[in-house]
């Protein structure tokens, strides 16, 4: 058979001769004819004018021809809407054939052609053949809902495929669950409906795995990855998918082996840590993972990819196969550089010296990226591992002694990073680099030579002479080059200013005047007037210590290597981006990795849009947390509070690191300014406490329970809130701590919380420092106010919170201490006090043993007195103390206690009344709390 | 999932094209064209993403297979799958050339429109294709043969039909095993390992469940071993049950087993037991590092002398039982691209410079083991302005030898086939053992 011919003929007018044939009443010519025209479709020629003949043809009885009659009409069907209709009859008396491959066929042609009144026939046909007698029909059916599904969602959803889709996971049949798996997976992922309906529970779970033994290799691909999206409800059943997960990481299939390790990676996190178990998988991981890299180049290439992330996420799974990623010579490019990355991750003291040895005959190969990503390498491997940084120096000096240009320019890109992470060690290299100045064409690497010119100008006899020459052709460089060579100069003229003046004023007037990049001129203006006002500070700002540069610069950001190592395998994991950042349009949900503990839904109804909340534009800048701080000054009444608050705000800012920072610096030194206002530093709060007592203030503070962590850092993306409540002033105040341990900067908070029982709601906005840098943690005093809406919660003092930044919206709960929310106006005359004590029927009356901390009566007193407790009167009877007490909540219940007090014993007993019984425990709370303290 | 399948021949000019998803237009079949096949240089890897349209690539000769996606999908799940869709082609047409490729193009699109649905790869097994997607053109099937046909395609043993019947039940084992090495100047092992490959021909009849007992560590349970006879092919036959213990028991890093193996069996109870595809397979891969004895070693001797001379002497010896005898013993030493000539004096083989892969050919049609053989040569180099110095690639080798370097052993493979009427004792089996190189270099 040579079907080649139909390729070659290109006459003119042969779509009149095709359509003569088509129209032929020999069987043998006509489909002659419609292979010609398949052939043509091919080379992408448009025979979309032969659409009625085609579909001519299509009854018949010769499968061979039915088929190509079909996958025209799949081509051209949408072109011609009309004229597609004919094909219908023909496709839906095919589903009633008698041989389930002509069923199978029409369901599945049917389901390509995506015209809509075609889609309205395959409804019946459709919803037969998914309960066809024979497998091969349903296997097609079920994948035949999900193009449906494609074409037109709301059909499906509303004729109940669905339905009968998830029918189809208990079907007996293995290949028909995989594809009912697939096309499940597939509509979950574009409609948010359809997942509610579709969602997997430990029972599908557990179908899926039990066909998972038996189904094709693909099939065990779609089952693994839809599993994937599955969160075990408990670390059980995690570890029990685990178990019949492992088994397939033996499987020939890559695909299957790659979807296995993605199960195992991420149920991984559910699995006590400690456990036996965790380190037996990750042992069983390692081999499979390797065995990979025996694989064809382009299955090599996906793993690596994936291997990149893993070793990420998990250092240990993989820390003793190092040989395995070393090159070889004839792996592609790819390869090689994506082995190359790895190997680099996995160095440590322990093989430092064989991986040096291998980089350094990488260096000598003939592919340019691959020799520069290896002179880069031994550079990440010195500053990684400090006890071989000397040998990754000589080595590197090695290969700079061999003149390839691109090979030096790499290698003083690299040592630069060197000088920056072992400042003051490896000087007497800097003669070696300097001979080598001439040869550098390429701007980072003259960026980088510039760049330690300048910083170890005193050292380098010439290092004006050197910049001198640079300067020559300074409108030419890239700006990279312009911006180091002007920090540069202004460090040479701070540490030799005798002789350096004109180069100064040169190079400060090339950057500022014949320059219009804005960034260049407004650098060098700023040098300008640091050095023209106060060199000193010039000094102090321009030559100040570096921090050092950290050693895994190219980690992949925390948070989105948890979503990828969701990912695994599929693209996603290929690119290292997240899938919304190459996929249109439906943005299928995020996934990301199963928290340890699993978290109460109740939450779930908060999720309203936080928009209400969101900061409005400041105009102006203002330091964070100012209004609320001046707004406390102005208030007359100078309790202890603002300096607690002030103590609460700045707690432990980080110095100023670099120049960049300058507006936190700022702030710092504000903050501390204010603190010297009130009255010197942080003994702010005892003189204050003075103060307030002439103001006829109580000596001492409310009591702040301390800070907890609302929400831990794995949980926030990075972000971690911690917490507590206070009041003061009549006043209830949260107060926040934000701490950014992710590595970008956070931006755009914001803060709303769910109703609750006493109506909390923020007063004002959250004012927060932003961007907030990574590492970097501030505290806030958000003031709440009780207007807001009321639901009763369970237990009473249950809040919960939706905090907002620019990576997410996180959910969170806490507890309000009650005493907070006791007003200041609690103290209930005595006469009332009798009479509402026994207005209240006794069985409202709860008793409560507190361990006594060994208080007298007086100072109890005095600590709940702080607290608004109110104590109205005191008794002795029998050598014991009985106060009275009394206390209202903001909305304006009442609580009675009785606190009986002996010497001798070592508990208090308490009594409370009230008409709400439910605040009991929570006042209860507060009281230990308080006495405690 | 997959949108759509294309291929190319050399020449960027379209074969086949079959599209899957509406997501993918005609303009993806171009798109790939240009900045692929005819960017051949720039493209540096098999997955490659223009305009948000994301394109896997294998090539096999000159001829490229695309899928092409929209989607995130699979990637490991795509490249196998175009892998396994060359395997299909192979099977039907032999060698999948520009020319195979176009005189076969409806069968391919019918292929097409089997294995992938929506982009879903369903089954790919060749065997079981065979038997409904024929050249001829299905036209009467009775409805016993067609329910087979589906069950099969759809069924737990996708792999086997029903009813084959032989009358000698007979199976090959072949022990096909690649050595890779990298050694350093100094004959330092840098890395090493085996890659084994276990490839059965089953000729048996009916539904054999066969169990297969390997030398691993961790799956001996107890002492056997194999013995027989030669049958003159390097087969030797071997009966179950009677123990030798030769070499003592090896430890696998990682294997990997054919879909038929029943993989949770293996994890629970330690054996490999599977119903075998009718004809050849590949049942087990494996991969060891432990203990490989490396059958050759090369000792490279490399010396500049002056810029227009260097002189080469390789030394090869033969590491294994001086009863075997190693075949096709190949070395390459490469040479610089500047070489106007090379004098080789060898003792044992014949040795020839080729210019047109700058190196050094030295074949040796057989040698024994423990023995050496060496190589001198003198290369004179032409005068260059290149400033940037030669780097030397590895002296690379290849082999085959007539044992397994990991070790590996077959202890018995037995077949039950409860409903016919021949026992494990009726079949004839046959093991092969075959060493071959992988990429077996040394530096120099």
């Amino acid at each position: 058979m040579t079907d080649s011919k139909y390729f070659t003929t290109t006459k003119k007018g042969e779509i009149f001769e095709l359509k003569a044939e088509l129209n032929s009443d020999k069987k043998e010519k006509k489909k002659e004819a419609v292979k010609k025209v398949i052939a043509s479709m091919t080379v992408g020629k448009d025979v979309s004018a032969l659409f009625p003949d085609v579909v001519n043809c299509m009854q018949t009885d010769n499968l061979e021809l039915k088929k190509l009659v079909y996958l025209y009409l799949m081509n051209y069907a949408k072109s011609q809407p009309d004229m597609a209709i004919m094909a219908v009859n023909t496709f839906v008396k095919d589903c009633e054939d008698s041989n389930p491959l002509i069923r199978a066929l029409a369901v599945r042609t049917m389901g390509c052609i995506r015209v809509d009144k075609i889609t309205e026939y395959l409804c019946e046909p459709l919803r037969k053949c998914l309960k066809d007698e024979d497998p091969y029909v349903r296997k097609t059916a079920a994948v035949c809902v999900a193009k449906l599904h494609d074409i037109n969602a709301q059909l499906v959803e509303d004729q109940g495929f669905l339905d009968l889709l998830k029918d189809l996971l208990s079907d007996s049949n293995p290949m028909v669950v995989a594809n009912a798996v697939a096309a499940i997976s597939e509509i979950m992922d574009a409609s948010p409906n359809a997942a509610q309906v579709l969602e997997m529970n430990s029972g599908t779970i557990n179908k899926l795995l039990t066909a998972l033994n038996e189904c094709t290799e693909w099939g065990q691909v779609f089952i693994l990855d839809s599993i994937s999206n599955y969160t075990p409800k408990d670390e059980r059943e995690a570890q029990s998918i685990c178990e019949r997960v492992t088994p397939r990481l033996a499987h020939a299939n890559a695909a299957v082996v790659l979807s296995a390790v993605k199960v195992v990676m991420k149920l991984m996190e559910m699995l006590d840590t400690s456990g036996d178990y965790v380190s037996s998988l990750v042992k069983k991981l390692a081999p499979p993972l390797v065995t990979l890299l025996s694989a064809e180049p382009e299955i090599q290439y996906v793993a690596l990819r994936n291997i990149n992330l893993i070793v990420q996420k998990r250092s240990d799974i993989l820390k003793n196969e190092m040989k395995v990623f070393f090159v070889k010579y004839n792996d592609p490019i790819y390869v090689k550089l994506e082995k190359l990355d790895i190997m680099i991750r996995l160095t440590s003291q322990s093989n430092i010296a064989q991986v040096l040895a291998e980089l350094k005959e990488y260096a000598t190969e003939v592919d340019v990226d691959f020799v520069r990503k290896s002179v880069r390498a031994i550079g990440r491997c010195a500053i990684k591992v400090e006890p071989a940084a000397e040998r990754c120096v000589s080595t590197l000096l090695d290969l700079i002694q061999t003149k390839v240009n691109y090979v030096v320019q790499e290698a003083i890109v690299v040592i630069k990073d060197i000088f920056r992470k072992y400042p003051n060690k490896y000087e007497s290299i800097i003669a070696t680099l300097c001979e080598n100045l001439d040869t550098l064409d390429e701007p980072e690497a003259r960026a980088s030579m510039i760049w330690i010119i300048g910083e170890y100008a005193e050292r380098i006899d010439n290092a004006d002479e050197l910049l001198e020459s640079f300067l020559e052709g300074f409108q030419d460089e890239n700006t990279q080059v312009q911006l180091q060579l002007l920090t540069a100069i202004v460090k040479l003229f701070l540490k030799r200013p005798t002789d350096t003046q004109e180069l100064v004023q040169q190079v400060l007037s090339l950057s500022t005047q014949d320059s219009d990049n804005p960034d260049l001129r407004d650098r060098g203006y700023i040098y300008w007037r640091l050095l023209s006002t106060d060199p000193a500070a010039a000094k102090e700002v321009v030559l100040a210590e570096k921090p050092l540069i950290s050693e895994e610069t190219d980690l992949i950001e925390p948070t989105l290597l948890d979503e990828l190592i969701c990912h695994i395998s599929s693209l996603a994991s290929v690119y290292h981006k997240p899938p919304n950042a190459f996929v249109e349009g439906r943005g299928g949900q995020r996934r990301v990795l199963p928290a340890k503990s699993q978290q109460e839904g109740t939450v779930e109804e908060m999720s309203a849009p936080t928009e209400t909340t969101q900061q409005p534009p400041q105009p102006t800048t203002v330091i964070p947390g100012a209004d609320s701080l001046i707004g406390d000054l102005l208030d007359i009444d100078l309790g202890p509070g603002p300096s607690m608050m002030q103590q609460q705000m700045y707690p432990q800012q980080p110095p100023v690191q670099t120049q960049a920072s300058g507006g936190g610096g700022g702030m710092d030194i504000f903050g501390e300014g204010l603190d010297n206002l009130l009255g010197g530093g942080p003994s702010g709060g005892d003189m204050l406490g003075g103060l307030g007592d002439i103001f006829g203030m109580p000596q001492s503070q409310s009591y702040i329970p301390p800070q907890e962590v609302w929400l831990p850092a794995p949980k926030g993306k990075g972000m971690e809130i911690t917490g507590t409540f206070a009041r003061k002033n009549n006043q209830i105040n949260m107060e926040l701590t934000f701490t950014n341990k992710a590595m970008q900067p956070m931006t755009g908070f914001a803060i709303q919380f769910n109703k609750n029982s006493f109506g909390l709601m923020p007063a004002q906005v959250l004012n927060i420092r932003s961007p907030l840098p990574p590492n970097q943690s501030a505290s806030t005093s958000l003031p709440l106010n009780t207007t807001g809406p009321i639901q009763k919660m369970e237990p009473l003092t249950l809040l919960q919170v939706a905090i907002k930044n620019n990576i997410d919206v996180f959910y969170l709960s806490t507890q309000v201490p009650l005493h907070v929310l006791f007003a200041e106006d609690g103290e209930m005359e005595k006469k009332i006090f009798l009479a509402t004590w026994k207005d209240i029927p006794a069985s409202n009356e709860v008793q409560y043993t507190i361990n006594n901390d060994q208080h007298s009566a007086d100072t109890v007193s005095q600590k709940l007195r702080n607290n608004n407790v109110f104590t109205i009167a005191k008794r002795n009877v029998e050598g014991q103390d009985m106060l009275y007490q009394s206390l209202k909540l903001t909305n304006g219940i009442w609580v009675l206690a009785e606190l009986k007090i002996q010497p001798s014993n070592p508990t208090f007993v308490l009594s409370l009344k009230s008409r709400a019984v439910d605040v009991y425990e929570a006042v209860r709370q507060v009281y230990v709390n308080i006495l405690h303290n | 999932m997959i949108g759509g399948l294309f291929i190319y021949n050399h020449k960027g000019e379209v074969l086949i094209s079959r599209v899957y998803r509406d997501d993918i237009g005609r303009n993806a079949v171009d798109a790939f064209r240009v900045n692929v096949i005819h960017a051949r240089q720039q493209v540096r890897s098999p997955v490659t993403n223009i305009a948000r349209t994301s394109f896997f690539h294998i090539k096999r000769s000159n001829i490229w297979l695309a899928a092409v996606t929209k989607q995130n999908v699979n990637a490991a799940m795509v490249f196998e799958f175009l892998h396994k869709m060359t395997d299909v082609m192979a099977a039907y047409f032999g060698k999948v050339t520009e020319e195979n490729i176009k005189n076969n193009f409806v069968l391919i699109y019918e292929i097409l429109d089997e294995i992938l649905d929506f982009g879903y790869p369903q089954n790919t097994d060749t065997g079981i294709l065979k038997t409904f997607i024929t050249q001829q053109g299905v036209k009467t099937q009775s409805k016993e043969e067609t329910s087979q046909i589906t069950s099969q395609v759809t069924g737990q043993i996708g792999w086997r039909r029903e009813g084959i019947k032989y009358r000698r039940n007979e199976l090959f084992l072949d022990v096909l095993e690649s050595v890779n090495l990298l050694m350093s100047p100094q004959g330092q092992v840098l890395s090493a390992h085996v890659a084994g490959r276990i490839i059965m021909k089953s000729y048996l009849s009916g539904m054999p469940e066969c169990k297969f007992g390997i030398n691993d560590k961790v799956l001996m349970e107890s002492k056997g071993g194999k013995s027989g006879q030669d049958d003159g092919r390097g087969y030797v036959k071997s009966t179950s049950g009677t123990s030798s213990s030769g070499k003592t028991s090896i430890a696998i890093d990682d294997c990997q087993f054919h879909q038929c193996v029943k993989l949770s069996k293996f994890e629970t109870e330690h054996s490999i037991s599977f119903i075998p595809p009718d004809g050849e397979f590949e049942l087990m891969r494996y991969r060891t590092t432990k203990d490989i004895s490396l059958p050759f070693r090369i000792i490279p001797l490399v010396r500049e002398v002056g810029r227009q001379k260097m002189e080469v002497k390789v030394v090869v010896k033969s590491n294994f039982k001086p009863s075997l005898l190693a075949q096709k013993v190949e070395v390459r030493i490469p040479t610089p691209l500047n070489t106007s000539g090379v004098q080789v004096i060898c003792m044992k083989g014949k040795a020839k410079y080729k210019a047109s892969e700058n190196a050094i050919v030295w074949k040796i049609k057989r040698m024994g083991g423990m023995k050496e053989c060496q190589l001198s040569a003198e290369i004179e180099l032409l005068n260059t302005n290149d400033k940037r110095k030669w780097t030397r690639p590895p002296i690379s080798m290849n082999f085959e030898v007539p044992f397994a370097p990991s070790g590996f052993k077959v202890r018995y493979l037995k077949v039950f086939e409860p409903k016919l009427n021949y026992s494990d004792h009726d079949v004839i089996k046959w093991v092969r053992y075959i060493g071959r190189s992988g990429l077996y270099e040394t530096r120099c």
